[in-house]
């Protein structure tokens, strides 16, 4: 089911997604002391490199690690067959990147 | 042992073959140290002759007793009934994990298949002419491998293991452990190669550390940290190291 690049990229996906959560959580913590508002938001994130990237590399990775997770699931725990699942991975892959992107692209690009 | 007593052990036995089949109850007399295995022998001498299980050594060496007693993988003669038993009820059933020939013997013919597959054969680094390879008891490699050697091949790891009944594929806990033990042995040749198969589809990677391998394994041997060492070493020299 796994082999070493597929195993190698779920762990270093993982890698990558901790401080970043770590920083999302933070900056929500953060983000709403002063009241959550749609203008407060943007006003951060519009136009802003560093927050682009910061999103642009959570969705990357989180896309990554999802999709080889829910390829294992698929397989062991529904039963599907392994080239399906392996389909299905890479349709969750390119899903999570999609919507990801136009997501951080949509709050990021002013 | 002393003589049967009135005490009675009530004892679910499955009885079947590939096709299926169902448990069925047996009354037997309770004895002073009986061991899971006396009561399946106790069974199939005194009351039904057709009950086929599988057993050799009787002193936990030869690894052929292992069944599924009261859900649990366990090597049935070194389980002591008294420490398995709840409410005087026993139930036995084959092992997970692998296809039913009849009763409580399991085709091991996968396990083994497996065991080959992982690159458990030995191959000799040198011929018989070619003298010993010197060993060094107390190197870190030759410490390494003689954590796994006392493996008995019983297949309780592989049948407890939740992965190997997920994905058909995995190699499962034994022949995983089998091969760390030859990547650390200076005699076995070719080292690269064992590692290389573990790394093939079905190997190490698909292991989630649940851990029901050490839990079980009844020489105490951790075929999890085993496993631990092979993803470690493959990953390793991915990297040139």
């Amino acid at each position: 089911m796994l082999n070493v690049r597929l195993y190698m990229l779920q762990r270093l996906s993982a890698l990558v997604m901790a401080p970043l959560v770590v920083g999302h959580i933070a900056v929500m913590i953060v983000a709403v002391q002063g009241g959550l508002t749609t203008a407060e938001i943007l006003s951060r994130t519009q136009g802003s490199l560093w927050w682009m990237l910061f999103y642009g590399l959570f969705v990357i990775a989180v896309s990554v690690h999802a999709a080889i997770g829910l390829r294992v699931v698929a397989y062991e725990w529904l039963g599907v067959k392994q080239k399906l699942s392996a389909l299905l991975s890479i349709i969750v892959f390119i899903g999570l990147l999609i919507l990801g992107m136009r997501a951080v692209f949509a709050v990021t690009l002013s | 042992m002393t003589d049967s007593n009135t005490e009675t052990l009530n004892v679910s036995v499955w009885r079947g073959d590939a096709s299926g089949g169902q448990f069925r109850d047996y009354q037997v007399p309770v004895q002073e140290n009986q061991t899971v295995l006396d009561v399946v022998t106790w069974i199939q001498q005194k009351i039904d002759d057709t009950l086929s299980y599988r057993f050799a050594c009787r002193v936990g060496m030869c690894g052929s007793c292992a069944m599924t007693v009261n859900g649990e993988p366990r090597w049935t003669c070194r389980t002591h009934v008294n420490r398995v038993t709840q409410s005087s009820s026993l139930e036995i059933g084959p092992l997970r994990n692998l296809p039913v020939i009849k009763d409580l013997t399991t085709d091991m013919d996968p396990f083994f298949d497996k065991w080959t597959k992982a690159g458990g054969t030995h191959r000799a680094s040198r011929s018989r002419n070619d003298g010993m390879v010197p060993v060094d008891p107390a190197s870190k490699e030759r410490m390494i491998a003689s954590e796994g050697i006392e493996c008995i091949n019983c297949a309780v790891c592989y049948a407890a293991c939740d992965t190997v009944a997920a994905n058909p594929q995995y190699l499962g806990p034994a022949s995983l452990q089998r091969a760390w033990t030859l990547v650390n042995d200076e005699k076995h040749d070719d080292r690269s190669a064992v590692l290389r198969a573990v790394a093939a589809e079905g190997g190490c990677y698909n292991c989630h550390s649940h851990g029901s391998c050490t839990r079980y394994c009844p020489v105490e041997l951790n075929p999890m940290k085993a496993v631990a060492g092979l993803k470690r070493t493959t990953v390793a020299k991915l990297w040139g190291k």
